[in-house]
């Protein structure tokens, strides 16, 4: 039913709508109804409510498709729909009716209300036009009056004005005694322009003349006030800014501004360059009046001393440049011109400050050197370079940090030279100790001075390693995080690899070379330096190139960051370098051994009458002291380097067993039978087979190296001392004992015993060939008398 | 280059002493003395032809002993002085004599020809040492005088040789005061000065003395490590001495500075035995060592032409010569290095005739005469 109600509403508004033509809208509205059917029965002929309904073709469909009782149910509610639409239209039509009255009526009150207000109308403006009448009359007749009052009143702005230029000599002169000096300036230039104008005028020129002694008054009086030492900045900068009113020339102002502060921050530079000279020694602290000022008597360290600079110096300079920006440079009428001299003034005036205090901050980092403390310098440092680049933030055109890392730099450098300084003294410290180890007499027995030998290098080696360690620590202090310096590059790269890597760990290992060079070289002629050092050297120095050279090189890579590709020398290079240097200590090492043993067996032979010596009884001990000698130099050796090879020797073990061999006895046979054959003869074959013995040639790092080396020089030297002498019989057979007893203990030294065979053979020849009667020895009664002895 | 091969000449005996034929200035001439105690011992009188590249021999007995130094005359060909060692069962003396070559030299005859026949050596006279043997003779370095210096023990002794009455008597002696006994092992007459100077070596100190006063002029104390076993001067210029031992090292000296070497070679692998300054180049400095090598050193920078030959060119030829001067940059250093020994070499000399010439003597017998290469030779002379 409501679905009903609803569809009859809104069918009747639709019908008011379509009477009132308004269609079409009510055409788009029907979709948003939701009644699908809707558009499609609006051209359906059979629609009852279509405007396109035609009654025949409804009747003949209805009747062709719906059956009796259908038909009959239409009828009905077909009728049932007119009578509602009849009732409807009758309410509609009665309901505009009512209205229709009403509106009428309304009309007709709002009629008779016009009617009344027309009527006030017309009075309200014939009021008007009265009051406007009555009011021009009034103002004509006061006109005149009006003009007079204007006159009046600029007169008495005039007079005014007269007044205060009269008066204003006493005014400026009051202001004056009352010190309100920018009172009377602005008093000053508000009648300037005034006096100026009208400076003819006789009355005018008296009062311009006073005002301007006056003025002139002020203005001494203002520079006598920024001439003083005591005024402070502020002060100062009134009085700059008063004067620059004042029209006084800026540049001169400048000048006077900048001697001015130049004057304390003299002061300040001043106090530093005591404070050097105090630490330097070369002043005496004078007494002070002031006791505030007594601290600055006692030396300061570094720290304190670069606060100083940064409180006193810099913030006077900051304050300075910072004032000296405000009046003269951030002016806004100041011309271009004016702008760029006040600007090199100051920069000439800031740069040669700078550098003097740079020169002081130099100075006193450099008397720095002596002392230990790191932090306390590269705090200071830091702050130094801190407060340098708070500087240039101040004053834009000019570059302090630069200079100032230049200084930092420096510092960093001079430490780390004074480093190296302490590792080389270290390291010499190091040596005389050993010295005096060796020197120091033996308490308990050979063997432990021989153990001492290993151990004296180690500790050596542990105590430099430590102390190169301790100052690469303390060197870090330079880059620590918390330094801004360190980060810099341009500090950072340099000071890690050059002056660390390079300057203190490079330079220290080439002066350790450098020093093993130096025992080479000059004191062979003394030879003042014991052998054993040498012998610790050469090995200190093998180490060196095995291990320890890279091992400090990587450390200090990796401590300071240095990166691979900027690291300056190589470590390859630095190695060969020891290598070199331990050779050449090793054969020098050789060399004065070998000589040592050399005089003794060249003495040996040169003071003996060997023409008139009885027959050999005994190894002469001089043979016995060089075995022993060697055997010793055995023990040193192998305390520090390996055995080494050995030439390959025949399979046949009895030879170590019975070292006289069978070909030995067989050759002293062959002398002892054949004296008389010429014996250079076989010798000379002998060596054309035998390589040439290079004497004196570099040796092995291995024991059986150098041993063989000392011998070969001793062994040598004998021959040389034989040939000179000449022999008689038993002279001849003593050489035989000697150099039997010498080929029993010395071919375990060697690593190739026909070396040793080959040059004892040949001191053997030669002694036969200067004997005057060379009989030989029976072989059987020289073992017998070399086992005795 | 077939000519610069050395050439080589094989002694019978063992040998240490050689010299060149001083007062020979013509021919290429040295003295061999050897050594031996069993045989008869011999000098030999080389004479070498440059041009033929042979040995020229003439072998004369010294019947007296062997031979430990030989010199010679520097004013007569014929003359020589050898000190020899007189054995007995029971002592051996070192004496030494004036002696005369034959008259009857025929140098002509070759090296390979081994007549049995040799005549002796005429004696001039013996010099007279007393009781002390003498290690070294030497003669009067410009000739001409008659005085002899003698090397024994710890003293100089000088003699006046009389060679037309066939002696020579003591006249001075200069005994060395120092501790213990000091040995004179070598020393060298002084050519500048008016010939008034010599030096000696004992252990390792070197010795100036001043034969007109008898005093020592100048001493060196440790100058080599071990023993000095040779010194020479620079013949062109004054005050400059090379010396050279057992520390393996040649050193060159002036005089006048005895703290400091100017120079120190150290090539040589064993002891040091000889060092002779090139008569005529005296850059050219040759060295003999117990290593069996003998060394040819340029020592340009302490030579009498220290920039080269500064002989005036003429004008035709300056502009080769301005060519030529910035190659010639004069370096020290070793020239050459002759291995043809096999034993330690005791002596070499320079010859005296040709600037470019000298010899090696080893102790196994074996002379070897070489020239400067060539190379260096122009490098000097042009």
């Amino acid at each position: 039913m409501a679905d009903k109600l609803a569809d009859a509403d809104r069918r009747k508004r639709r019908d008011l709508k379509s009477f009132y033509g308004l269609e079409g809208e009510a055409n788009g509205e029907v979709p948003a109804g939701g009644e699908s059917t809707k558009p499609a029965a609006s051209t359906d002929p059979c629609d009852i409510n279509s405007p396109h309904f035609q009654p025949d073709v409804y009747l003949n469909k209805l009747i062709q498709e719906r059956s009796l009782v259908e038909l009959m149910e239409q009828e009905q509610t077909m009728t049932k729909d007119i009578r509602s639409l009849d009732s409807d239209m009758q309410t509609l039509v009665y309901e505009n009716y009512n209205k229709f009255i009403s509106a009428t009526d309304t009309i007709r009150k709002m009629k008779n209300d016009f009617k009344k207000m027309e009527d006030e109308m017309d009075h309200l403006a014939t009021n008007m036009s009265k009051i406007t009448t009555f009011s021009a009359s009034i103002s004509d007749t006061l006109q005149d009056r009006r003009h007079q009052i204007t006159k009046l009143a600029g007169v008495h702005s005039l007079l005014k004005k007269l007044q205060f230029l009269f008066e204003l000599p006493a005014r400026l002169k009051k202001c004056i005694e009352m010190e309100a000096y920018s009172q009377a300036v602005r008093y000053y230039t508000k009648a300037q322009r005034v006096l100026h104008q009208y400076s003819h005028m006789p009355s005018f020129q008296g009062i311009n003349r006073d005002c301007d002694a006056i003025i002139q008054q002020l203005c001494t009086t203002l520079r006598q006030q920024f001439k003083e030492k005591e005024s402070t900045p502020k002060q100062l900068a009134e009085c700059v800014d008063l004067l620059l009113q004042l029209d006084e020339p800026p540049e001169e102002l400048c000048d006077e501004f900048l001697s001015h502060a130049r004057q304390k921050i003299d002061e300040d530079l001043q106090d530093l360059d005591r404070q050097i000279k105090l630490q330097s020694g070369e002043a005496v602290p004078v007494q002070e009046d002031r006791p505030a000022k007594a601290f600055m008597n006692t030396p300061m360290d570094v720290l304190e001393f670069v606060d100083a600079g940064c409180n006193g110096f810099l913030s006077n300079m900051c304050l300075v440049i910072a004032s000296y920006n405000d009046m003269f440079l951030s002016r806004t009428q100041t011309d271009e011109r004016l702008d760029n001299i006040a600007l090199r003034k100051l920069v000439l005036f800031v740069n040669d400050l700078m550098e003097q205090y740079f020169d002081f901050v130099r100075q006193r980092v450099q008397l720095e050197r002596e002392t230990g403390d790191n932090t306390i310098l590269v705090r200071a440092l830091d702050r130094f370079h801190r407060r340098l680049q708070a500087m240039n933030k101040l004053l834009p055109d000019t570059d302090f940090s630069r200079a100032g890392t230049e200084i930092v730099s420096k510092a960093a450098k001079d430490r780390v030279g004074h480093y190296l300084q302490t590792l080389k003294q270290h390291f010499a410290d190091a040596l005389t100790d050993i010295r005096q180890n060796l020197a120091a007499p033996r308490l308990v027995g050979k063997h432990d001075g021989v153990a001492k030998l290993a151990e004296l290098l180690s500790n050596m080696q542990g105590s430099v390693v430590e102390q190169i360690k301790s100052v690469l620590n303390n060197l870090q202090a330079f880059i620590a995080a918390d330094i801004t310096f360190a980060m810099k590059p341009y500090f950072r790269g340099p000071f890690c690899n050059q002056d660390v890597r390079e300057g203190l760990v490079v330079g220290f290992v080439k002066h350790i070379c450098a020093v093993c060079n130096e025992f080479c070289e000059s004191s062979s002629d003394r030879g003042s330096v014991p052998p054993a050092l040498l012998l610790i050297l050469s090995r200190y120095c093998i180490d060196l190139e095995n291990a320890t050279i890279s091992y400090l090189l990587t450390l200090t890579e990796e401590q300071f960051l240095v990166e691979e590709r900027a690291a300056g020398s190589p470590v390859a290079d630095l190695c060969n370098e020891a290598k070199s240097a331990a050779q050449r200590l090793l054969n020098h090492f050789v060399r004065v051994q070998g000589l040592t043993i050399s005089q003794m067996l060249r003495k040996s032979v040169e003071t003996r009458d060997w023409l008139n010596t009885i027959e050999p009884r005994n190894v002469r001990a001089v043979m016995k002291r060089v075995v022993e000698d060697m055997t010793a130099i055995d023990l040193q050796v192998g305390q520090l380097y390996e055995e080494g090879v050995r030439r390959e020797r025949s399979s046949d073990s009895s030879r170590r067993t019975h070292p006289h061999s069978m070909s030995q006895q067989n050759k002293r046979l062959q002398w002892s039978y054949s004296p008389s054959v010429d014996n250079s003869l076989m010798s000379n074959i002998q060596k054309l087979f035998s390589e040439k013995i290079e004497v004196f040639s570099a040796v092995e790092f291995s024991k059986v190296s150098v041993l063989t080396g000392i011998i070969k020089i001793s062994l040598k030297t004998f021959l040389e001392c034989v040939r000179l002498r000449t022999f008689g019989r038993y002279g001849l057979q003593q050489i035989q004992v000697d150099t039997h007893y010498l080929q029993l203990y010395l071919w375990r030294f060697v690593s190739d015993e026909n070396l040793v065979q080959v040059l004892l053979d040949e001191i053997v020849c030669s002694s036969v060939h200067r004997c005057v009667d060379p009989v030989m020895m029976e072989p059987s009664v020289i073992d017998l008398i070399c086992e005795r002895g | 280059m077939e000519d610069e091969a050395p050439v080589i000449y094989g002694l019978e005996f063992q040998a240490r002493s050689l010299t060149a034929q001083a007062a020979e200035t013509d021919r290429i001439r040295f003295l061999v003395g050897t050594q031996s105690l069993r045989s008869e011992n011999q000098v030999h009188h080389i004479d070498f032809d440059d041009e033929n590249n042979v040995i020229n021999k003439n072998v004369f007995l010294h019947r007296e002993g062997e031979v430990w130094h030989i010199s010679a005359s520097t004013f007569d060909t014929s003359l020589l002085t050898t000190c020899y060692n007189k054995t007995s069962e029971t002592k051996s003396e070192l004496r030494s004599a004036v002696w005369r070559l034959p008259d009857d030299v025929d140098p002509s005859s070759p090296a390979d020809d081994h007549s049995s026949s040799h005549s002796p050596l005429e004696l001039l006279c013996h010099l007279d040492s007393g009781d002390h043997d003498v290690k070294g003779i030497l003669w009067h370095p410009t000739g001409d005088g008659q005085t002899i210096l003698g090397l024994s023990e710890d003293r100089i002794l000088t003699w006046d040789l009389n060679v037309a009455s066939s002696s020579a008597s003591l006249t001075d002696t200069i005994t060395l005061q120092s501790k213990g006994q000091p040995r004179l092992t070598c020393g060298r007459w002084n050519p500048h000065h008016n010939c008034a100077q010599i030096a000696t070596a004992n252990e390792a100190t070197i010795r100036g003395w001043d034969l007109r006063s008898k005093q020592q002029t100048y001493q060196m104390e440790g100058a080599h490590g071990q023993l000095v076993r040779d010194l020479d001067f620079n013949p062109n210029r004054q005050y400059y001495l090379a010396s050279c031992g057992d520390d393996c090292r040649v050193k060159f000296w002036d005089t006048r500075n005895c703290s400091e070497p100017l120079k120190v070679l150290s090539d040589h692998s064993h002891w040091v035995w000889s060092v002779r300054y090139n008569h005529f180049h005296d850059q050219l400095v040759l060295t003999s060592s117990s290593d069996s090598r003998v060394i040819l050193n340029n020592v340009v920078t302490l030579s009498s032409e220290p920039f080269g030959h500064l002989v005036e060119q003429d004008d035709d030829s300056d502009s080769d010569s301005q060519q030529d001067r910035p190659q010639e940059a004069p370096k020290d250093g070793v020239i050459a290095t002759y291995e043809e020994h096999e034993d330690s070499v005791y002596a070499v000399d320079w010859s005296t005739a040709d600037p470019w010439v000298f010899a090696s003597l080893s102790y196994d017998g074996r002379l070897v005469i070489n020239r400067v290469p060539r190379a260096e030779k122009y490098k000097i002379l042009l």
